[in-house]
């Protein structure tokens, strides 16, 4: 159940929940105080610091995906790759708490795919992003595509290693999800506003949903696009290469 | 519900430092948690208990020291506390406000035995 565990280290929670509050009735005489200071993610930005070093050793551009679930992350990945595999090598790292649906979907592409099932925990850590990254040939990959559990809170506080966090917000959401999870566009340096296809049909405010973007995050670019249609999706193909090319400078 | 993982941090941090003095037991733990974090103190409480079984913090008190959230508008100087996260200034409306505190999550003290 504790997903976030160092590799080899031991840990040996009991599965029993005791709610008696022990740990509130013990006085504490005599004990010795530490001064301690340490960031609860260290860990963490450690395992993230060491992806990111790793991941530029080899020019690779690393993008965590990140919206609530039905947003239509996979989708837009299995457009992407058909559209430009010819042209950029991609490899995709697919995170859901069960089953490989997602990486099957991507592996059919012809696209390399391996997923991390994260069981009982709701996002993608460093940790695993570095083991799961173990699964593809780094040096012969341009873009390492990191599609988070989709979840508009925890994976915000969890520094994988990428270069850039895209959140992908679908119309058929509210359009004032930005308000609700800020720390999520807030992390976010991409904001593609999905199935816009649909925006004759449902009461979403597209110019409404940019305001809001922009109050918790006035440096976020935003795209529309739709990855069923196809609208849009050239101006997100633009920006994957503007963002690779910046990464493969000599 | 990451407050797990962030509670099981708590314990490695604070074991770390307690094994490292050779302490027997951890008597309390104190942590400050920041009210723009996206953490949350209750949720940390209670998944403090049954994380910290059979480890060095096994009966220890867990201190939540909340840090309110504090920001300064950089356009018209405006500054007070802020419950939420956002760059609009309530004083001149402009994308500028800065924050000053609030996104604390850190132990801070530890007391061992």
């Amino acid at each position: 159940m504790c997903i976030d565990c160092g590799c080899a280290e031991h840990h040996h929670h009991s599965d029993e929940h005791h709610h008696d509050h022990t740990h509130d009735q013990r006085p504490s005489p005599g004990g010795r105080k530490l001064s301690i200071g340490e960031n609860l993610l260290a860990k963490n930005d450690r395992l993230a610091a060491a992806n990111r070093a790793r991941f530029a050793a080899q020019r690779l551009f690393v993008l965590n995906l990140v919206s609530s679930p039905g947003s239509g992350k996979t989708s837009i990945l299995e457009r992407t790759l058909r559209d430009l595999q010819d042209e950029i090598n991609f490899a995709v790292l697919e995170g859901d708490q069960q089953t490989s649906n997602d990486a099957d979907r991507i592996a059919a592409t012809g696209i390399p795919a391996h997923q991390i099932n994260t069981g009982a925990g709701c996002h993608l850590d460093a940790h695993m992003v570095g083991h799961g990254a173990d699964h593809f040939d780094l040096a012969t990959t341009d873009i390492l595509m990191i599609e988070n559990v989709g979840n508009l809170v925890c994976p915000a506080a969890f520094d994988l290693g990428e270069d850039h966090k895209v959140a992908v917000l679908s119309v058929t959401e509210g359009e004032d999800k930005p308000l609700k999870y800020p720390q999520m566009f807030q992390a976010a340096n991409l904001l593609l506003i999905n199935k816009i296809d649909l925006l004759p049909y449902v009461p979403f405010d597209i110019e409404t949903c940019k305001t809001f973007a922009r109050q918790v995050n006035p440096a976020v670019e935003i795209l529309e696009v739709s990855c069923l249609k196809g609208d849009g999706m050239d101006a997100w193909y633009q920006w994957l290469r503007t963002g690779l090319a910046k990464k493969q400078q000599p | 519900m990451h407050e797990l993982g962030i509670t099981q941090s708590i314990i490695e941090i604070a074991q770390d430092h307690a094994r490292a003095e050779n302490a027997a037991q951890v008597l309390s733990v104190t942590v400050e948690i920041g009210a723009l974090s996206g953490v949350v103190p209750d949720a940390v409480e209670f998944c403090f208990e049954a994380c910290s079984k059979e480890t060095l913090l096994d009966g220890a008190r867990l201190i939540i020291e909340f840090v309110p959230g504090r920001a300064r508008c950089s356009a018209c100087a405006w500054e007070d506390q802020i419950d939420q996260l956002t760059y609009t200034c309530p004083g001149c409306g402009n994308l500028s406000l800065e924050r000053l505190q609030g996104e604390e999550l850190r132990v801070k003290e530890l007391e061992i035995d």
